[in-house]
Order: structure tokens, then C-alpha cells, then sequence
């Protein structure tokens, strides 16, 4: 009887688990897969996890991945419920992504930028074909990489410094009476939105959700016609400014991916015509999703402008309220749970309907 | 944030406060929890944190629970009434675990009692808190997405689209469509939605001695009804608020009036209505109280 296994308590739920650790760990005849391998080999997914999970630490990451065999969003989810146990000691002063140490760094909008167009490690231009012989057991070493003649310059200028000196591009700084940041890990969501609470939902939304968005606006659905000024993948260092000591110090090296996208912006009676920006910026090596920020950034300065929110990706609320797939994913599989009390209040009354609807048909039928 | 990748070792053993939030974060709570309690059924935003169990699972419920709970309190946990539904018992499991504080089915010796859906049966007391799970706080969301204009409709006591809702119910059924999360109106001021507690349960809400707090992690509101508070379910004078009703008794314990869930026999029609509440219904058979189906494998199952 069904409902009567849906009482089932206790016992249920520790077997469960454990036919869960079972699959978990899969056929014993093959090697457990290590924190160590997932960290350095399916880096990407690790990278995806520190970004929506909000905690920058490669080990919790892979250790998340394995433990949730696999399910990023899952994995996402054990990250973010440790990441909050963490008491917050202050906020880091701003990273300087202009003195990033520059792994990969394309621009579209011109064929060549100061420091040279660097493409890294990038699936661009590969061809999409199965390689077989990573399949095969045992050791496969791919040959070393080439080594340029020299190293890249200390510090690649970014696409805003290539337009500073013509105004051309729209100026973000900073107000210097500026309160302490948005911190949405510890304030909830409310509009209208802040730009860095707007940024911050952002970088924790859900690549998916953001990626579609962003295509449904390149489609027409609320275009922001973007360009890609800049993409760069690299190393920067955080510093924190203790208040007894007064001088940064420096805590750790983070790799991010940061993104600029143009859009043309007719401008108005106070702005001459000029390029305004969209800004994304993830953690670790996450391009697609970077991109899809900085667009849909764009498209949410749709208030800010004045312009008519008609489209799903210009509208603020719509989106903040939806891009989070922790949120999402629990809401959603909720309805997994038991809700038969509010069924049977719900199948009382449309029976009550149906007698009512066969009472005056037949009625009504009578009548004729 | 962690200075150093951090070590094999520490991966296993990572430390977690007194019920799992650490003291800021409670502090936090208590304060919007305080708030709540000073205007009762405003909805107060507060900064929701990530629990270790899904959000839709509960995780509003918990954080108010996590708070407010103490080593000396004695904590019951049920869902659709249930003590011994599967996420009730994951939910009390946790603050056995993580809190190390009493648990119990009884409603009378409870201090904390978290639910999803119900009310139990019997009369709460003074002293009692009630915490509900609440997966949609915003009573008028369903009539208007934006958050934004809802604030603004409770900031002016503006109502009229509920009561229009109500009325266009009225004129499609000819009655009130609502059967759960039925709204009410707290304390002649504010527009609140009760939960998804099926409309039989509202009346349970008016001058309860117990203090009744709502959380909501997801959407980050917690709201409160204080001990002995006005709880009007809306209505019209030609069509006044009613409860359910059944024309069946509990088959267990033969009781007439408790909410009853209705449980599938065979698949030629045949079916058994039970107690929701669980505790209501073991404590009644106890005291000798009999059902037309008293000797059901359920009554094994649920006491």
C-alpha cells in the first residue's frame, strides 16, 4: 500500500542511504575515483561548482563532485550548505583583474589589442571528435605544450583602458562614498536590485538558466546587440586590509574568468552616444557562463536606462528570483514530498463539484 | 574563506555549532523573529542561509527552529500531521544529531513543534511554539508575481484584488474555492498566508495561547502569530468561512473530528480514512477508543 510506504520512517531512510553509498561507489571491480583525480582532471566541473557554490576551494569542490556522483547542482548544493556554516571576517578589497596574470585573453571587437590576442587553453577550434584513445587504459600522456619565446607581458591592458583615452566606453566607478557591499549570502534579495547584489545573484546563478537567457536575448527577445570586448582567464591575488593593521596583506591566488561585453548605446540629453558594458566574472574557468553575465547584465540595465522591461531578460525580478538553481532544484523536487493533506482537501471538494455537476445534468435532463 | 588548500584530514571533520547555524546568524534570526512577533503577519525579510536539506524541504522551519531551540527543550516534528513521515523523521533526526536535544510524538510534551501542512489536533498551551514550514509566504502572490507591488499592497492595507479572487470563486463554485493555505487576516491589519494547512486547521490559528512562527527559507520571510491574536479566515457574510468535513469517522480510533487522510484499500474503490495526526490518533486508541477498522495493519504502523 502506498501511502503506507510513504510512512515509513526510519528504517526506510537509513537503507536508503546506504543503497545510495552503494551506488555511489558503483562496481567494486573498478578503482575508487580520487578527490586528488576529479580536482585535477575534470577541472572544469570543479570550477563550476566553486562559482555557483560561492566557496573558492578546490578540495571541498571535488570533493562535493564525487560525493554527489557527478550531479553538479547537487554538488553545488553541499558546497554552498558548508560554504554557510563559515563565519565572515570582512571583505577582501576589490581584486584588480588589469594585473591578472593572463592565462588566455581574446577580444572580438578588434583584431589585435595591446599585449596580442592569447587563446590558452580553450575548446575554440578543436573539432568535436571522440578521442578514442583516451579511452584506452593506462597511461597516456599528451605531449607538452610549446613554450612561447618570451612570457606574456606583467600586465595586458583591458578593453576599458583601449577605450579610456576616447570616452567611448561608459565609466563604472566606484562612488567613494560607497556603503560595504552588497552581501547576498547574508541579506535576502530586494529591489529594486543594487548592481553589485545584481552581479553577486549573477555569479551564483545557475549557467543554464543564464545561458538561455542570454541566448533568448541575442534572438530579439530584449536584445542588447553585445559584442565580446574582452575575455580573460588568469590568476589574480585577494587582499584583505585588516582594520589594525590598515595595509593589505595578501591571502590567496584565485583563478577567474572575466568578461566585458559592448553594446552600443544611443545616448541621451545628459550622455553623448557611447558603448555601454556588461560585466561577468566567475571563478575558475567558466567562459560560457561568463559571457552570459555580462549579457544579461547588460539586458537588467534595462531600469537603469529607462527602457521598457517587455522581455524576460531585462526584467530584474524575473530573473534574480530564478537563476538560483539551489533554490530551484529544491523547490521544484519539494514536490516529491508527501502533500496528501492538501490533497485530500483538494479531492474533497472537486468530488463535491462533480456531484453537483451530475446532479444538475441529470436534472437538467429531466427537465427536457 | 580558507587561506591554505585545505588538507585530506580536514575534509572529514568539519565542525558544526550548536544547532548547525553559527551565533550570528541566530542572533540574526532572533532579532527578525522579534520583529515579527511586534507586527504580527508582516512578513520580514531576513538573510536566509544554505541548510543541509533541500530548499521546499523545510528549510524556513529549521532555521526558526535552529535559533530558537535550546538543550532543555523537547522538539516534535510532523508533516501532513504525521510524526513518522519520512521527512519529519529526517528533520527531528537532524536536531537529535545536531542540537542533542529531546524529541517526542507528544504533542502535549513538546516545546518546539515544526510542521509542514497541519496542526496537531489537540489544544496547543501556553509556552508552546508552533513552527511552520512555508514553501510561498506571500498571500497574494498567486494573484500578482511581483514582489515589489505585493509589499506595496500590504504597506496599504490593499486587498481589494484577494477579495475579488474570493468573489470570482464565489461566482464560478458558488462557494469559497479555497481548500488549503486559505488567507487570513491577522490581527485586523495584515494579509497572511496560514501555509498550506488545509482551511480546517485556520480556526486552530485564533487566540492560540502557543506563539505560531513562519518560516520561509527559500523566498527568506519569517512572520509571526503572538499568543492570543485575532485570526480571521476572509470570507463574505452571505458565504462565511466553513471547515471540512467527513462523513466518515477515523477508522482506527472512530474520532469525528479530526482532519482525516484518506488511504487507498484496493484499486476497486474501496478506501479507509485515518487521523492525520498521528499522536492524536495512537493517544485515543490508547484511552480505548475503536474504529470500524481498529485492527488494520495501519494501527500498527502509526502508533
Amino acid at each position: 500500500m502506498a501511502y503506507v510506504a510513504v510512512k515509513g520512517g526510519e528504517q526506510a531512510i537509513t537503507n536508503a542511504h546506504a543503497l545510495l553509498a552503494e551506488d555511489r561507489r558503483g562496481s567494486r571491480d573498478v578503482p575508487e575515483v580520487g578527490v586528488d583525480q576529479i580536482r585535477a582532471q575534470l577541472s572544469l566541473a570543479v570550477d563550476r561548482v566553486m562559482g555557483e557554490g560561492s566557496c573558492y576551494d578546490r578540495d571541498l569542490a571535488a570533493l562535493a563532485i564525487k560525493q554527489s556522483r557527478g550531479d553538479l547542482p547537487e554538488a553545488i548544493f553541499l558546497l554552498r550548505a558548508y560554504r554557510t556554516t563559515l563565519p565572515r571576517f570582512g571583505f577582501s578589497d576589490p581584486i584588480a583583474t588589469e594585473q591578472m596574470a593572463v592565462r588566455r585573453r581574446v577580444s572580438a571587437a578588434f583584431k589585435d589589442i595591446p599585449g596580442g590576442q592569447v587563446l590558452g587553453p580553450t575548446f575554440d577550434y578543436t573539432h568535436r571528435l571522440l578521442d578514442f584513445a583516451l579511452a584506452a587504459e593506462g597511461g597516456h600522456l599528451p605531449d607538452p605544450a610549446a613554450m612561447a619565446d618570451a612570457p606574456l607581458a606583467d600586465d595586458l591592458p583591458t578593453i576599458a583602458s583601449v577605450f579610456l583615452h576616447e570616452d567611448l566606453l561608459e565609466h563604472e566607478t566606484p562612488a567613494l562614498d560607497a556603503a560595504e557591499p552588497y552581501d547576498l549570502t547574508r541579506e535576502p534579495m530586494q529591489f529594486p536590485a543594487t548592481r553589485d547584489q545584481r552581479l553577486q545573484a549573477l555569479a551564483r546563478g545557475d549557467e543554464g538558466f543564464l545561458l538561455s537567457l542570454a541566448y533568448s536575448s541575442q534572438r530579439g527577445w530584449g536584445s542588447t546587440h553585445p559584442l565580446c570586448g574582452e575575455i580573460r582567464l588568469g590568476d589574480v591575488s585577494v587582499e584583505f586590509t585588516p582594520p589594525e593593521l590598515g595595509f593589505p596583506i595578501e591571502l590567496a591566488d584565485l583563478t577567474v574568468t572575466e568578461c566585458t561585453m559592448l553594446s552600443e548605446f544611443e545616448g541621451s540629453m545628459e550622455h553623448p552616444p557611447q558603448y555601454a558594458r556588461g560585466y561577468g566574472l566567475t571563478f575558475g574557468h567558466c567562459e560560457r557562463k561568463a559571457m552570459s553575465m555580462a549579457i544579461v547584465d547588460r539586458a537588467l540595465k534595462a531600469a537603469e536606462n529607462a527602457v521598457d522591461q517587455v522581455h524576460p531578460v531585462q526584467d530584474e525580478e524575473f530573473v534574480l528570483y530564478h537563476s538560483d538553481n539551489v533554490e530551484a532544484s529544491g523547490f521544484v523536487q519539494h514536490l516529491k514530498l508527501p502533500h496528501y493533506v492538501d490533497f485530500q482537501a483538494s479531492l474533497q471538494f472537486v468530488r463535491k463539484l462533480r456531484r453537483e455537476w451530475a446532479e444538475a445534468r441529470s436534472a437538467k435532463e429531466a427537465a427536457e | 574563506m580558507s587561506v591554505q588548500p585545505t588538507a585530506q584530514a580536514e575534509l572529514t571533520a568539519p565542525l558544526y555549532n550548536f544547532a548547525y547555524l553559527d551565533e550570528q546568524t541566530k542572533r540574526m534570526i532572533r532579532r527578525t523573529i522579534l520583529k515579527a512577533i511586534a507586527i504580527p503577519g508582516y512578513q520580514v525579510p531576513f538573510g536566509s542561509r544554505e541548510m543541509p536539506v533541500p530548499y521546499g524541504w523545510g528549510t524556513g522551519g529549521i532555521q526558526v527552529t535552529a535559533s530558537i531551540i535550546g538543550r532543555s527543550d523537547v522538539f516534535k516534528c510532523i508533516d501532513q500531521g504525521a510524526d513518522d513521515t519520512t521527512n519529519a523523521v529526517s528533520i527531528r533526526r537532524f536536531f537529535a544529531k545536531i542540537a542533542e536535544v529531546a524529541v517526542t510524538e507528544s504533542t502535549a510534551e513538546a516545546t518546539i513543534i515544526q510542521t509542514r501542512h497541519r496542526i496537531p489536533e489537540k489544544d496547543l498551551q501556553e509556552g508552546q511554539v508552533m513552527v511552520f514550514q512555508v514553501p510561498q509566504p506571500e498571500p497574494l502572490r498567486g494573484l500578482e508575481p511581483r514582489e515589489t507591488e505585493t509589499r506595496a499592497m500590504h504597506a496599504y492595507e490593499e486587498y481589494g484584488l484577494q477579495y475579488v479572487s474570493l468573489y470570482e470563486s464565489v461566482s464560478a463554485y458558488r462557494r469559497i474555492a479555497a481548500t488549503a493555505s486559505y488567507p487570513v487576516i491577522v490581527d485586523e491589519r495584515y494579509l497572511m498566508s496560514p501555509s498550506p494547512i488545509p482551511k480546517f486547521d485556520n480556526p486552530k490559528l485564533h487566540m492560540s495561547p502557543a506563539l505560531m512562527l513562519f518560516g520561509a527559507g527559500r523566498e527568506k520571510r519569517i512572520y509571526a502569530v503572538p499568543p492570543y491574536t485575532r485570526v480571521r479566515s476572509l470570507d463574505f457574510e452571505d458565504y462565511p468561512f466553513e471547515t471540512q468535513r467527513w462523513d466518515d469517522v477515523c477508522a482506527l480510533c472512530g474520532a469525528e473530528e479530526s482532519y482525516l487522510d484518506e488511504v487507498v484499500l484496493d484499486d476497486q474503490g474501496n478506501r479507509m480514512f485515518v487521523c492525520s495526526d498521528s499522536n492524536h490518533c495512537g493517544e485515543r486508541r490508547a484511552e480505548g477508543h475503536v474504529g470500524p477498522m481498529a485492527d488494520h495493519a495501519l494501527a500498527g504502523a502509526t502508533s
